[in-house]
């Protein structure tokens, strides 16, 4: 089913979506249109042009394919699906997601993957092409991010303050230098084939979806970033 | 320990040692293990440093032969130099640590509620009698900015936006599981479907147990979105984005990993043993329009047929703040008063920041009418409402109803003892420890809640009624059944009040 | 001594109103001598009527009834009215020396209509361009009083027994198909004219007997709707309550009584559901317009009149029929002074609206 988004307010257009039977849903001439696909289960949406800002929130297990730029707070609260980006994302991409997977082909804006968390069979999954900006990964508490750093002329293709407050998961850059401001909860390693086996179906689902090569990804090194405590703040109190 | 970290204890253990016959309860009742049987003397000995002054030995001594005192041990006397403050120095010299405290703000400052007093009727009109007379107290927390619509035969449309019904403007308010136990939630949980008000699951999820209660659930959306997913936003009968909290404004959460076991880990949605961080902010929200966006967003995810709540810390500026709130498409906005309640705050923050929720509702009321927007929201007012006088003067200020939260933890059996960081509670309500969770019967707790709010609103009632007012509604904004004592003319003039006489 | 505005006075009454369904044209004396039977529920500080169809020559104007304290008040409020309305015609009220009757302020009749220009240029609908023009002079001018604002009806008050309070005014002289009157008991007063009822704004036209307990639930809410509750006196609100209800928000009187005088929920529990939820809809919707405390009012407005009793029905009110005419006050001896047979007289129950108009008679 197609739907034509022009000059569609974001509610006639998602009351369409949430309305339909269809399976597949194309939906053409998106220009902002919020909220699409919020806690959205079981559909594909496939968008051509820029959707608004809180693109698969709470999403809940269906498919978001963007075919271009996406902006701010995509994935918010996510617990199951998948989204793909053609493109870059805004800022907060994957703001506390639980589950589910996000693609980004190129760039992700500030704040991304910040307060992720797994849980039990959940584990969310960012993979951002290109770099990502500062505070990527802040409070991070689980799941798995994935900096590939395309396309990037930064020797680190994040931005400051990578990993603050991180307590849970893992992120992996793949570059030759670590960022020079890690915080001291945040130990990283290169890494290994263990590591590598673990990111692989990642990397392989990125290289398909955005047609690049796997090997030529994956031939470069990766750091590991982990923190060295699940419990950083621990010391902080004293009680009154 | 070197001689400058001693602090003499808080309290002294007053054992009656022709009473006590060494059965060892208070040995058994004790997390803080403050009692211990001495068998070279065979008598109970006490460590009264680790006393919190709960009373739980106290209260189960089938002897009566236990009482806590205040220990008359003092510095000098300084009216600058607190004893108190003295041992906070102390305790940050030998730690390094951030002061690290529970409950609402214990400091000697203004409680307005008191200066306020309350007006009656005599000849002019008539009192009412509510044990004899309809005394109502429904409320709707919801938006009322309608324009009136009728159908093609000029019926009505009900073009209401959700609307939450309560039976009394009374809401139990959020208190997380985890920092508070499972069986305090079931009390909760329980007593709000049985009185037809509601409770609210703080920011820790919400246990499988409580979704049959979710008509009477408000769950929370905090910094941290722990637990948060579409069954858990479906669940419930409204949302709450917990922008802030009274007893720690512009601050996060952290629940530390000692407490995530079990069932915590699982309602949160996080690993065991991980600590439950939540934001100072919601770094999705960094403005008043972001905000907006966090609002639709549920509501799209919920199809708009949930009220969203915005919840926030009375601070300098809260009616500033609350206007925008009221644009911002949000239902009912909730304000925490600086004496609120938590499991866990910094010191500091807790005694130092933010304002009395008397000043803000106050202030927040009168700014949402002279803007024309009162009705575009709800008001719903916490920290700390201590009895039905106070609500009579909350509503009578300008709120719609009123959030309990210490009031109805003290209901379950709190002592105050300000304590709750610790996670020994006694009494079985901000504890996870399997042992002490079990002192707190959930069929007592839920009694105790039922029995608070039926007296209350019965109170509510009989004042309405010596105003001659018998219904809620009329009570609502009515500044002239207030006068104040004791109070300046800023005051005065914040409160929207005459003085005593006037 | 504060006066009303300045000081919240309360204050019990009588109320007495004539109606004719027909639109028969009945002389002031009538009803003069209704609320003058009932001289013992007001105390002398306060008395007035509404009269409607009493220009009938001057229909299509607007007749605004100004006190004013001062030639200078005088002044600034006709430059007013001069930048704002058309006047047609301007003169002062004529009355004649009742020795009861003192401390008369200057009192001018002005027939306006809004200027095109004006009108046009405020983007608003006749009334409330009026309605706004008249709580600008009440609030804004100081010394000026606007206590009658509608078209083809006029208010006559002052401080003084009503059946002296007519006299003054001559009211034998006119004649219209509605007449609503007032007796009041204020606890106190310090004699102003302005604070007497009925209270009116445009073609509303209050009185009232009681004392609301919700009175500053009501002002606080009905004052985000551009309201100023200047006298702060309950006819004042509820009749600006009315004005809202029905002329901003379009329901019917029926519609806006439930709301003032709501059902309790106990009651509304038990209705059909359609008439459940209308009713649960508007009390929810317009919460801080529920009334409460001891009131029984008459309201009156273009082409009819509406009698309405608090929902416990803490006031008296009794209705009287005869032929033609509806008859409403707060004694039945009010009304057989002046109509001894009637057919049928009852009283209504708490909160249900008796209306009564030009088109469709009587309606209960």
């Amino acid at each position: 089913m197609k739907i034509n988004a022009q000059n569609l307010h974001y509610k006639t257009l998602n009351d369409q979506i949430k309305a339909s039977n269809a399976k597949r849903i194309e939906v053409d001439n998106c220009i902002g249109q919020r909220y699409i696909g919020d806690g959205l289960a079981k559909k594909e949406i496939l968008i051509h042009g820029t959707p608004g800002n809180g693109l698969g929130a709470y999403l809940n297990g269906a498919v978001i394919t963007v075919d271009g730029n996406v902006q701010d707070a995509v994935g918010d609260t996510m617990n199951d699906g998948a989204i793909y980006v053609h493109g870059s994302s805004g800022d907060a991409t994957g703001y506390a997601m639980r589950g589910g997977k996000i693609f980004i082909r190129d760039n992700a804006g500030y704040r991304a993957g910040i307060h992720m968390k797994a849980y039990m069979e959940k584990l969310p999954v960012l993979v951002i092409g290109g770099q990502a900006g500062s505070f990527l990964g802040e409070y991070q508490a689980g799941g798995l991010i994935i900096v590939l750093g395309l396309g990037s002329e930064k020797q680190t293709p994040v931005g400051y303050f990578c990993g603050t407050g991180m307590h849970g998961g893992q992120m992996f850059l793949r570059c030759n230098a670590l960022p020079h401001d890690l915080p001291a909860q945040v130990s990283a390693r290169a890494a290994n084939s263990a590591d590598m086996e673990r990111i692989r179906p990642y990397i392989a689902e990125y290289a398909q979806a955005f047609g690049r090569d796997e090997n030529a990804i994956l031939a470069h090194p990766f750091f590991v970033l982990e923190p060295n405590t699940q419990n950083p703040y621990k010391q902080m109190y004293v009680e009154n | 320990m070197i001689p400058q970290d001693f602090l003499y204890p808080e309290f002294e253990v007053v054992r009656n040692p022709v009473k006590c016959i060494n059965c060892r309860i208070c040995e058994r009742e004790c997390a803080n293990e403050v009692h211990r049987y001495d068998a070279h003397t065979k008598s109970m000995v006490s460590d009264d440093a680790q006393c919190v002054n709960c009373h739980r030995c106290v209260a189960l001594c089938p002897t009566h032969a236990l009482k806590i005192v205040q220990s008359d041990h003092t510095f000098r006397e300084n009216a600058n130099w607190s004893g108190q403050t003295i041992k906070e120095v102390y305790k940050q010299a030998g730690s390094g640590g951030v002061l690290l405290s529970s409950m609402g703000n214990p400091k000697d400052l203004p409680v307005y509620w008191d200066k306020i007093l309350l007006n009656a009727s005599q000849v002019t009109n008539p009192s009412i009698d509510p044990l004899r007379e309809p005394m109502e107290t429904k409320t709707f927390l919801g938006k009322k900015n309608i324009v009136i619509e009728r159908d093609a035969q000029g019926r009505l449309v009900n073009n209401l936006p959700p609307q939450l019904e309560l039976s009394t403007p009374l809401v139990f308010s959020a208190m997380s599981y985890g920092s508070i136990s499972y069986n305090a939630h079931a009390s909760l949980a329980r007593a709000a479907k049985t009185l037809g008000i509601f409770y609210n699951t703080g920011e820790g999820g919400l246990h499988e147990d409580f979704y049959p209660y979710g008509t009477n659930t408000i769950v929370q959306v905090a910094s941290g979105r722990f637990g948060v997913h579409k069954d858990y936003l479906e669940a419930g009968a409204a949302i709450e984005i917990k922008m802030g909290q009274g007893a720690k404004p512009g601050i996060g959460g952290h629940l530390p990993g000692a407490k995530i076991v079990g069932d915590i880990s699982k309602t949160r949605m996080i690993p065991m043993g991980t600590d439950a961080i939540s934001p100072a902010p919601h770094h999705d929200i960094y403005s008043i329009e972001d905000l907006r966006q966090l609002v639709f967003s549920l509501k799209e995810a919920t199809d708009y047929r949930k009220p969203i709540i915005v919840k926030i810390a009375a601070v300098h500026n809260a009616a500033a703040i609350a206007s925008g709130i009221a644009r911002s498409g949000a239902d009912i906005i909730a304000i925490d008063g600086f004496r609120g309640g938590t499991g866990a705050a910094p010191t500091r923050i807790r005694d130092n920041v933010g304002i009395p929720i008397e000043l803000a509702l106050a202030s927040v009321d009168q700014r949402l009418r002279e803007e024309g927007i009162r009705n575009n929201v709800s008001l719903l007012v916490a920290g700390s409402i201590r009895s039905s006088a106070d609500v009579v003067k909350a509503i009578a200020l300008g709120a719609d109803a009123c959030y309990l939260g210490t009031a109805t933890a003290l209901a379950l059996g709190c002592h105050l003892c300000r304590s709750c960081q610790t996670g020994r509670c006694n009494w079985g309500i901000a504890t996870q420890r399997p042992d002490l969770v079990k002192r707190l019967n959930p069929d007592v707790g839920y009694q105790r809640l039922v029995n608070l709010i039926t007296a209350w609103t019965h109170e509510i009632k009989e004042i309405m009624g010596g105003m001659g007012i018998n219904s809620i509604e009329a009570l609502r904004g009515n500044r002239l059944m207030l006068r104040g004592i004791d109070l300046n003319e800023k005051e005065l003039s914040i409160l929207g009040i005459k003085y005593a006489g006037e | 001594m504060q006066r009303e505005g300045q000081v919240r006075i309360p204050a019990g009454c009588a109320i007495s109103g004539i109606f004719s369904k027909s639109g028969e044209r009945i002389a002031g004396d009538t009803i003069i001598q209704s609320i003058a039977n009932m001289h013992d529920r007001s105390n002398g500080l306060g008395g007035g009527f509404a009269g409607y169809g009493i220009y009938p020559e001057y229909k299509e104007l607007y007749a605004f009834h100004i006190f004013y304290d001062s030639d200078a008040a005088k002044d600034a409020c006709e430059a007013f009215l001069e930048h704002h309305f058309d006047v047609v015609n301007l003169s002062k009220i004529p009355h004649r020396k009742v020795k009861a009757i003192t401390d008369e302020p200057l009192i001018w009749r002005y027939f306006v209509t809004p200027l095109p220009s004006k009108l046009s240029s405020s983007q608003l609908e006749e009334r409330e361009f009026t309605a706004r023009c008249v709580i600008r002079i009440n609030t804004q001018i100081d010394g000026a009083y606007v206590f009658s604002s509608g078209k083809n009806m006029g208010v006559f008050k002052a401080v003084g027994f009503p059946e002296d309070v007519g006299a003054f005014y001559r009211l034998d002289e006119y004649a219209g198909y509605c007449w609503t009157a007032h007796g009041r008991y204020p606890t106190n007063t310090p004699g102003w004219w302005g604070g007497a009822h009925p209270f009116a704004l445009l073609d509303f036209s209050i009185v009232h007997n009681g004392e609301i307990s919700s009175y500053d639930a009501n002002r606080r809410y009905i004052e985000m709707f551009g309201y100023a509750c200047t006298l702060q006196t309950d006819t004042e609100v509820i009749t600006y309550i009315f004005d809202y209800l029905v002329r901003k928000q379009g329901l019917t009187l029926r519609e806006a009584a439930s709301v003032v005088a709501a059902p309790f929920w106990d009651t509304i529990a038990k209705k059909d559901t359609q008439m459940r939820e209308q009713l649960t809809y508007l009390r929810n919707a317009f919460a801080s317009l529920l009334v409460t405390g001891p009131f029984s009012i008459l309201l009156g407005f273009e082409g009819g009149m509406m009698a309405l009793n608090d929902r416990l029905k803490l006031r008296s009110m009794v209705i009287g029929e005869k032929d033609d005419r509806v008859y409403a006050a707060s004694e039945e001896s009010a009304i057989r002074i002046i109509e001894p047979n009637l057919d049928k007289v009852w009283s209504p129950e708490g909160g249900q609206p008796v209306i009564v108009t030009l088109d469709r008679g009587l309606e209960k």
